[in-house]
């Protein structure tokens, strides 16, 4: 088929998924977009099947076949609770498949003509090598998020103190063995230890990163996808591929901008700080927290809430453990039912990925209009009743905002002890992942409850229910 | 690839990278993980090139295996991708 044929396909094709993303700006158009965006997929794969260098398709019908197959098995059975871990390993496969496919190049080309000296040949292997590099640890990066989201491996950081220096090593030894590559492309050795140092970066990054900040990992490595892509599109000469690439790569690094600003960190900071510094001073708990903790029974609970107008719910990763979101929706729908205001806040890192509150109470049916962000519910803490934290801990902790040594000071928090009275439920006083005691706990207008969070929440509502 | 055509798509990777910019900024917290699933799919985009890999017919089986990866992951991506974004965008309701 005529070459620019094919290219005004897959304009129209970088067009659609364009138009795509832009229907994600809105819950009200974002199923279309998607629609748009899969049909944007569709013409693209349609039209390449007619490529002419394309002479066998019994690999490709296999390929697709079981891919499809798997790919709509994992998307149908996947629990929304599980959804970070099967995003992680969705963006090791995209990185995956475009390292298979730079390597599938490179091999293809030694087999027919194998590389020349000229400048043309040298960009190909500068973005062969590129690709490779992306997508491997990518490819092995995503898996060891994977395996931590899951509990397949310990969900705290892995290392050590020097971490940071053999992370360099590699970096640098990957770059090296890309320019050695460059006046070198015949030499399939170095083109291997490239691929295999660039495997072991990706574990040796990710490795020492702990649970609460994958939300940053998850999506740098949705951009890291993307930009694999795009590489690939330069090796392949597919403006389809470059275009669509470049604005996942957007996406993710757009992403994990967010996150570090509402975690108050620099990116780098999230990926090599971690293991360097001994976190301050140790605080002896006990102590803190000695005599000044009130803990409440369910039942005493109902009662203050029967007399609330205005609740506001935080939910945290705790929430997501327990499986709480359709206990935590029927509390709002008796409290509602009696006349009171309910809303949710919704801290940016709350859970393990972007957005992983929001898709959990959406799935519980709470209407996307009460799950309120940040900057819009703080001023509204003081005009509140009642505030039930569920599973959150490090996102409300007033040490964020007065505490100037305290190492997450200037994190931007949920300001919920300006409420009334402020329910916390919890299993235990057990610190958050920053490792540090919560003040909130102490506070006069603090309550904990201590338990399961589902447990504890269905109890309210139950005890609630009795009040009439 | 000569210098003509380097430029050129470079010049293409750079604008899609703005235009990225600005359409991603408008997208609301609450739609970030449909977001990220969806630009998953979107990133399986690899199929379109790892296609050509898998049909180029090559003897040499370390190719064929390769190119049929990248087929599988690349599908695997784009198939899971749209369904499970799909699947989460349908929840996402307005009250009444």
């Amino acid at each position: 088929m005529n070459i620019s044929f094919v290219n005004l396909v897959y304009l129209l094709s970088a067009v659609l998924f364009i138009l795509g993303i832009k229907g994600l700006t809105k819950p009200k158009t974002a199923v279309r977009g998607n629609t748009l965006s899969a049909l944007a997929m569709l013409i693209a794969v349609a039209i390449t099947l007619f490529d002419h260098h394309i002479v066998s398709f019994e690999l490709i019908v296999l390929g697709m076949v079981l891919g499809a197959a798997v790919g709509a098995l994992m998307a149908v059975k996947v629990q929304m609770t599980a959804m970070p871990q099967m995003v992680a390993l969705l963006n090791g496969f995209g990185g995956g498949a475009s390292f298979g496919l730079a390597a599938s190049q490179y091999l293809l080309t030694l087999e027919r003509t194998g590389f020349g000296g000229a400048p043309a040949e040298i960009i190909g292997v500068f973005f062969i090598t590129a690709t490779v590099l992306i997508g491997a640890l990518t490819l092995s990066g995503s898996l060891v998020a994977f395996a931590k989201l899951q509990e397949l491996i310990s969900g705290k950081p892995i290392g050590f103190v020097g971490m940071k220096f053999l992370n360099g090593a590699l970096f640098v030894a990957a770059l090296a063995l890309i320019a050695l590559l460059c006046v070198n492309p015949d030499n399939q050795t170095l083109f291997w230890a490239l691929a295999a140092v660039a495997i072991a970066l990706g574990l040796t990054l990710v490795l020492p990163i702990g649970g609460a900040d994958m939300p940053v990992v998850i999506s740098l490595l949705n951009s890291y996808s993307g930009i694999a892509a795009a590489a690939a599109g330069f090796i392949m000469g597919n403006t389809v591929l470059i275009v669509t690439g470049s604005l996942v790569g957007a996406s993710g690094i757009i992403l994990t901008r967010i996150m570090c600003v509402a975690m108050n960190r620099s990116l780098t900071n999230v990926l090599f700080g971690v293991m360097g510094a001994g976190s301050g001073p140790a605080i002896d708990e006990d102590e803190f927290y000695a005599g000044k903790v009130k803990s409440a029974q369910p039942e005493e609970i109902a009662m203050i809430l029967e007399t609330a107008s205005r609740v506001v719910i935080v939910p945290g990763f705790g929430m997501a453990m327990s499986q709480a979101q359709h206990a935590v929706r029927e509390l709002a729908d008796v409290l509602e039912g009696r006349g009171c205001e309910v809303e949710y806040a919704i801290h940016p890192v709350a859970g393990r990925m972007p957005g992983h509150m929001n898709v959990l109470l959406a799935e519980a049916e709470v209407p996307y209009d009460k799950l309120v962000e940040m900057d819009r519910i703080n001023p509204t803490f003081d005009q509140t009743d009642v505030v039930i934290v569920i599973g959150a801990n490090d996102v409300v902790n007033p040490m964020a905002r007065e505490d100037k040594g305290s190492p997450i000071y200037g994190m931007p928090i949920l300001n919920v002890d300006k409420a009334k009275t402020v329910v916390v439920i919890k299993r235990s006083l057990g610190s958050g992942f920053a490792g540090l005691p919560n003040p909130l706990f102490a506070k006069d207008n603090t309550l904990m409850v201590f338990g399961d969070g589902k447990k504890a929440v269905i109890d309210i509502t139950a005890s609630l229910d009795l009040a009439d | 690839m000569d210098m003509t055509t380097l430029v050129l798509l470079l010049a293409l990777f750079v604008l899609a990278l703005f235009l990225g910019v600005e359409l991603i900024t408008k997208v609301p917290p609450t739609l970030h993980t449909p977001l990220m699933s969806g630009t998953n799919a979107i990133s399986g985009i690899t199929l379109v090139g790892a296609l050509v890999a898998a049909g180029a017919d090559s003897h040499n089986l370390l190719i064929n295996a390769l190119g049929f990866a990248a087929v599988v992951l690349a599908t695997l991506n784009v198939v899971g991708g749209y369904l499970v974004t799909n699947r989460m965008l349908a929840m996402f309701k307005k009250k009444g």
